[in-house]
């Protein structure tokens, strides 16, 4: 209850607090969460490393993007494009797990790395001779969503309390992180993500207790693209403008990272990761004030340095914490095994 | 025929540079199961300091431009081999017991770390190489080749025999292959197995480095971010030839040159003009996504039945 006011009224709090550019952040924060649990059902729950979960993302953000904007002169609605997206998305899951269901560990991980940057090369490309895409110029003066007629993209009162579009936005990818979360915690204790699981402890295994690994593992990449459809679309309506740029691979990366930090398969961690790893990077920006405050001038640009220290930031948590800040009751004990003295020490663990 | 000729030299001197770099991957996937994310970065750190090195000296020095590269790569694969020795020690050694992917996602940061070091070391923009080195080129059957080229042709295969000799032929070599085979049992025969890895580290920086001040020259320039597309497809070549296999990742190396340069090459022509020498970076990772899907262990590598 105490949880539900707080975060009802979290944008005016951070607006008045912080300013109008964190309540952007605070939207772009719930499209991470929503990105890093679509992400989680893949590598959290069936164990699937994927390096190019952007690429769905993309998908679902371009064809939001096609379908409302000028470029072809379509303007469908939103309610019509967000399934739509999350269906599309779910069919190039499909089509990236088809061939790669009998690979394992790092080889997956580099295949969809491949068809990570081969879509985003595909976009920055399918604008000659037949302008699709627009190339590198991305796509612009997208349709913001509107709900019953009300533009998000507007500012509104509403019972004597205005709300400026990033406001109205919160709202809308809050309730959708919500459900989201919801859907993530269903699953989790299904049928499902206990095949999910099994097949993530050991495939062989889970073959023989008579799952369906082909199916079961295909469901895993459609189930997490179409999550990640989903918020490109939102993304694209939110920002009213999209580009190659903002799919490369180290948004993947970002994503990847976010629920690895927080703590693989656990959806309180994946959520926090998506926060830090959201808000930290901006809060280093203000490198620059403490700059100019301690040294009376800046000697490097805070730009630069904020990616150097997110880097070592990294390789740190992952020294010093690999399991994670929250790690799932499972995880939690693995590790705790692995800290047991062992005598004679394996060069390196067998591939899980 | 003289265009075939053309893209069949540029890709085989491209391919010898993308089997240089996938050489540092393949030894250390051989011998710890790791994706050395930042090697790629380790590439571009020794193109950034020859660069330096060369534009300090040109201009001052009255020496002939050969000289010079070569003192800056005399300087570049020290730093690098440093490089190369710290990054295993620091990031991926406290981690070999622990699940495959936190060595993984350290190696990620350390790439994002290095390449934002050189960002504000080197700054955003094109480092150019100097125009010191000879630009001579020759008729071959219809196809022009630089005395670049050559050289460039040459010591990639120099350094391809000497590794292969040092991995065949030496007392180290065989430490290396045995840590490859059985960690273990390599240990208990007295190999110092924690030495065996900083070498092979060492080792496939030096090359990276030597790699890296090639691609600058061939190019004409240098960039902090060079080092990322360049160790990806170093990677897929490696895993194209088989990975942990050295005379797979040259074969991938110049295979994957080859299929890059004769793709852009032709692209236009098979599509009909729909798809055009842009989509040149998309080839490496069709190949890579083909091979493994096809033949998971790469060309030369061995068939080893799936791990439960």
């Amino acid at each position: 209850m105490l949880l539900g006011v707080l975060l009802a009224a979290l944008p005016f709090l951070v607006d008045a607090g912080l300013g109008r550019t964190w309540v952007r952040i605070l939207d772009f924060t719930l499209l991470y969460m929503m990105l890093a649990l679509g992400l989680n059902i893949v590598v959290g729950y069936a164990g699937l490393l994927d390096l190019g979960y952007i690429a769905f993302y993309a998908v679902g953000a371009y064809l939001y993007a096609l379908l409302a904007s000028p470029q072809f002169g379509l303007h469908l609605p939103f309610w019509l494009l967000l399934p739509l997206g999350a269906l599309v998305a779910g069919l190039f899951g499909m089509l990236l797990g088809a061939p790669t269901l009998r690979l394992r560990g790092d080889y997956l991980a580099i295949v969809t790395l491949g068809f990570g940057e081969i879509v985003r090369i595909f976009m920055n490309n399918l604008n000659a001779p037949v302008n699709i895409t627009n190339g590198p110029q991305g796509i612009s003066l997208i349709d913001p969503i509107s709900i019953a007629g009300v533009s998000l993209g507007q500012t509104h009162t509403f019972a004597g309390i205005e709300f400026s579009s990033a406001h109205s936005y919160y709202y809308l990818f809050l309730a959708l992180t919500l459900l989201v979360m919801f859907v993530s915690m269903r699953l989790q204790d299904s049928r499902i993500g206990r095949a999910w699981a099994a097949i993530r402890e050991d495939e062989t295994a889970a073959e023989a207790m008579g799952i369906n690994t082909r199916n079961v593992k295909l469901l895993a990449f459609a189930m997490g693209a179409s999550f990640g459809g989903v918020s490109g679309g939102l993304f694209a309506g939110f920002q009213g403008f999209i580009s190659p740029e903002s799919f490369n691979l180290l948004e993947s990366i970002m994503i990847l990272c976010m629920i690895v930090l927080g703590g693989m398969g656990n959806i309180a961690g994946v959520l926090l990761g998506a926060f830090l790893l959201t808000v930290l990077p901006e809060a280093l920006r203000s490198i620059g004030d403490f700059q100019r405050w301690y040294f009376n001038r800046i000697i490097v640009d805070p730009a630069d340095l904020r990616m150097l220290l997110f880097g070592l930031a990294l390789v740190l948590m992952m020294l010093f914490r690999p399991q994670g800040m929250i790690p799932s009751a499972q995880r939690r004990r693995e590790f705790k095994h692995d800290d047991a003295p062992q005598e004679p020490a394996p060069l390196y663990d067998q591939q899980k | 025929m003289d265009i075939f000729l053309q893209q069949l030299i540029n890709g085989l001197v491209l391919g010898s540079v993308y089997a240089l770099v996938a050489l540092g991957y393949t030894m250390v996937y051989g011998i710890l199961e790791l994706i050395n994310f930042a090697h790629g970065e380790v590439t571009m750190i020794g193109a950034m300091v020859a660069l330096s090195v060369i534009g300090a000296l040109v201009g001052h020095v009255a020496l002939p431009g050969v000289v010079i590269v070569a003192m800056g790569v005399l300087v570049a694969v020290p730093v690098c081999m440093l490089l190369g020795f710290t990054i295993e020690r620091v990031a991926y050694r406290p981690l070999r017991h622990a699940p495959r992917l936190a060595p993984l996602i350290t190696a990620i940061g350390v790439s994002i770390l290095l390449q934002n070091l050189a960002m504000i070391i080197w700054g955003r923009e094109y480092v150019k190489f100097p125009p010191i080195l000879s630009s001579a080129t020759h008729q071959v059957a219809g196809a022009t080749i630089s005395d670049l080229q050559i050289f460039i042709l040459v010591l990639s295969l120099l350094i391809m025999a000497g590794l292969v000799a040092l991995v065949q032929k030496t007392k180290l070599g065989r430490a290396m292959r045995a840590t490859a085979q059985a960690p273990q049992v390599a240990a208990l025969m007295g190999v110092n197995v924690n030495s065996v890895i900083s070498l092979t580290f060492i080792i496939g920086s030096a090359i990276a480095a030597i790699a890296g001040v090639m691609v600058a020259a061939y190019y004409g320039l240098a960039h902090y971010y060079m080092g990322f597309m360049l160790g990806l497809k170093a990677f897929t070549a490696a895993v194209l030839g088989g990975i942990g296999n050295l005379a797979g990742a040259m074969l991938g190396g110049l295979l994957l040159g080859v299929i890059e340069s004769l793709g852009a090459g032709y692209i236009g022509d098979i599509t009909g003009g729909f798809m055009g020498s842009n989509y040149q970076d998309v080839f490496a990772f069709f190949v890579l996504i083909l091979v493994l899907v096809l033949r998971p262990s790469g060309l030369l590598g061995e068939q080893v039945g799936e791990r439960a």
